[in-house]
């Protein structure tokens, strides 16, 4: 398979995936609107899963290699402290994200 | 203080609404305040700026990986799903089998399941419910969850949908065009995904007061990627939902208690059900919890 043959068949099975997730639960879940369980899972899961997803995106940094950690490290707990603080999701994303860039760029250099 | 709005107690308030006319709350009087595509524009602009910095980060990261800078726009006009695009870029530079792809896609994205419980999919004419769901991502999801939106005109919906998708595509092309711009020692612009990952959750946890879950959540991460290795994603969202069927189960089993003893009270003592159950709010003590009002302390 080539190069483009391979991506474009990675973007067609993901388009599919993602809108039969989205499109298809509407053929069955209105009929269990009312259903307790399924409410409660669905008010409740986002929290998890977007923790799950955090801890996933950061997981494979070794905890040892301060050039590598460190920029993590801050960047989770600016992230996190700005959004608990300010409550502006740009400002959260865009100060956790620079200072995450400005350390992974310079910290490996700077500890050699 | 503790005014658990544990959704378990009170399911009428979507739950029982069969269309728009069992959502009787605060209807605005004013017919102008419910617009049409512009009202919806504005809706969409917040979401719309915060994509930016996202978007073009992912351009960048494209132009990074060696693609082109149309797999860019590609991506993002056709998968159209933020956080499953980063993931799939890491999956293609990898080179990864695409059952791998599709079942990366499915647990990713499997938490859209639960978004046909409130998107207010009845308002859109035929065919606009193709676009209607395969634009429905966490923010349009978001967006659009407020009792108020089951009554929106197609054009407010379809222009929250499609202003953030406009939104996301062009930032993304733009960060792939400009990307090769960006010099090569210039590192960990993918850190943008962690952090809106990071303020989701927060935001999620907040309008739910659910204190304990992201905890709980670090937990069946953490267990299931030592018990699996690479299994982390995976097992932790599968225990994550094996919690809160737990959660829901004990949290009936002591709500069918305290009616029963309510219910034993009231015949006894001929007090007030209905005041017992105020007075006990108020208080809030924990030993007598009000029937059916779930208890998010751990």
């Amino acid at each position: 398979m080539t190069e483009t043959a391979y991506l474009a068949a990675a973007v067609i099975v993901s388009a599919l995936v993602t809108w039969a997730l989205r499109a298809l639960p509407f053929l069955f879940l209105r009929r269990l609107r009312h259903s307790p369980v399924l409410q409660e899972i669905g008010a409740a899961l986002p929290v998890g899963v977007m923790t799950v997803l955090v801890l996933h995106t950061v997981h494979e940094v070794p905890p040892l290699d301060p050039a590598r950690s460190i920029p993590v490290l801050v960047g989770l707990v600016a992230t996190a402290g700005l959004h608990l603080w300010r409550g502006n999701a740009l400002l959260s994303i865009g100060v956790g994200t620079g200072l995450h860039v400005l350390l992974a760029s310079t910290l490996p250099g700077v500890l050699a | 203080m503790h005014t658990d709005p544990t959704p378990t107690v009170d399911p009428p308030v979507i739950g029982t609404a069969q269309g728009p006319s069992a959502v009787t709350a605060p209807v605005p009087v004013v017919g102008a305040a419910d617009g049409g595509f512009l009202a919806g524009l504005r809706d969409a602009t917040p979401a719309g700026l915060a994509a930016v910095p996202l978007g073009l980060a992912f351009g960048v990261l494209v132009a990074q990986a060696g693609l082109d800078w149309w797999w860019g726009a590609l991506f993002a006009a056709v998968v159209f799903a933020g956080s499953f695009e980063f993931l799939l870029l890491g999956l293609v530079t990898a080179g990864a089998a695409l059952p791998t792809i599709a079942l990366t896609a499915l647990l990713v994205n499997v938490r859209h399941v639960f978004y046909a419980l409130s998107f207010p999919l009845h308002r859109l004419p035929g065919a606009a419910k193709i676009y209607g769901t395969f634009a429905l991502t966490d923010e349009a999801w978001a967006l659009t969850a407020s009792p108020q939106a089951q009554r929106w005109r197609a054009a407010r919906i379809l222009a929250i949908q499609g202003g953030f998708h406009l939104a996301w595509v062009a930032s993304v092309t733009v960060g792939a065009l400009t990307g090769a711009l960006v010099p090569d020692w210039i590192v960990g612009l993918d850190f943008a995904l962690t952090a809106l990952f990071i303020v989701l959750g927060i935001d999620a946890a907040r309008a739910r007061r659910d204190l304990p879950a992201p905890f709980v959540a670090v937990a069946c991460a953490a267990i299931a990627g030592l018990l699996v290795p690479g299994g982390m994603l995976v097992g932790g969202i599968v225990l994550f939902v094996a919690f809160l069927l737990v959660r829901i189960a004990v949290r009936r089993r002591r709500a069918a208690r305290s009616a029963a003893t309510e219910e034993r009270m009231r015949a006894s003592s001929g007090v007030s059900g209905e005041r017992g159950r105020v007075v006990s709010g108020v208080a809030g003590e924990p030993g007598s919890a009000s029937p059916g009002v779930g208890d998010d302390r751990p």
